[in-house]
């Protein structure tokens, strides 16, 4: 299987809006790179092929010495992030060479990660869609509540994995296939169609789409 | 400031002229039938604006044929042509929905006379 897969860290600067062909995008600004190559894995040495990059300004006291190692074993300033992409091109990216914006194409298909924002303890409704309980016809202070959870005497406990209530968000989350509107490669920008998980000032993992391949029927080149 | 306000500028027009509720203006929007573009006016009475900053919209409304039409177009919109500020209004609101419920003479707004300094 050839999956070549382009990435960069970036961090969500926030949403606005577009104009393209006199019509409204809306989209969000993802500050994404630049990043450097860390390390390079290959199928002889690690089994896989696989590139690792690194992102965002850090404080070298702060970082720990073994890490600190790694990164000087790639002759590159330590970063705060580092992500690693299974590629099956990693053979063509080299040690310490900075991927930017301009490895994205406007109009590409991405698939965007990153954490999404914490809702604190939520009850069912809003963490699992549930419609709660009738607002009159004699209900009382039970109107957000669940219902049932589960049959009588026989089973005689609760199945797990029930969806009940508990604490909803900031829990690693993608979304697939967006495109990008526009690259920015002076403010390293990138202009997203649409919306991705996390706050502002969020960590953002962007890669070319996993399944925008798929549905064309076709493997890529 | 916030972080997009570069950004935002971008796309923003500069060439708006200054008007407010009340006034009655001439919107040239580009309309697209086909492959060609040909320019409409919309005349009436802005009976509000919108937001603010880029997503700031305001709506025109017009008596046509004895029915009201009102049309939101965003103040940024690439798609118009340029606005023409026709007559100040005199009045006391941002938002002019009471304007729906006028009818002929009533729903006339009383044209701004400018002060005279000194």
């Amino acid at each position: 299987m050839d999956r070549q897969v382009k990435g960069i860290l970036g961090a969500k600067l926030g949403m606005t809006q577009v104009w393209d062909n006199n019509k409204v995008v809306p989209v969000t600004v993802v500050q994404a790179g630049p990043c450097v190559v860390t390390q390079v894995r290959t199928a002889e040495k690690d089994g896989y092929s696989a590139v690792q990059l690194a992102y965002g300004a850090i404080d070298p006291r702060k970082v720990k010495k073994p890490i600190t190692g790694h990164y000087a074993k790639a002759d590159v300033a330590p970063r705060r992030h580092i992500v690693e992409l299974r590629t099956t091109d990693a053979a063509d990216y080299e040690l310490g060479q900075e991927v930017s914006v301009e490895a994205f194409a406007v109009g590409t298909p991405i698939d965007v990660t990153g954490r999404t924002k914490g809702k604190g303890f939520a009850g069912v409704m809003k963490r699992h869609g549930f419609h709660g309980l009738r607002a009159s016809h004699g209900v009382e202070r039970k109107h957000r509540s669940p219902g049932s959870i589960g049959a009588c005497a026989t089973p005689g406990r609760v199945f797990k994995g029930v969806r009940m209530a508990g604490r909803m968000g900031g829990a690693r989350y993608t979304v697939q296939n967006l495109t990008i509107q526009a690259v920015d490669p002076e403010n390293n920008l990138l202009l997203v169609r649409g919306a991705i998980p996390g706050p502002k000032g969020a960590l953002v993992l962007v890669r070319s789409a996993a399944k925008a391949e798929a549905k064309k029927g076709g493997v890529a080149k | 400031m916030n972080t997009l306000d570069a950004l935002d500028a971008q796309s923003q027009r500069t060439d708006v002229p200054d008007f407010r509720a009340g006034d009655t203006v001439k919107v040239h929007a580009r309309v697209i039938e086909g492959s060609r573009s040909r320019v409409q006016v919309f005349e009436g009475v802005v009976i509000r604006r919108h937001g603010a900053g880029l997503r700031e919209t305001f709506t025109v409304r017009k008596i046509s044929f004895g029915v009201g039409v009102e049309r939101t177009y965003p103040i940024n919109s690439p798609g118009i042509d340029r606005i023409e500020v026709v007559v100040r209004g005199d009045v006391r609101r941002a938002k002019l929905y009471y304007l729906r419920e006028l009818r002929g003479k009533k729903a006339k707004i009383k044209e701004k006379r400018e002060k005279r300094v000194g």
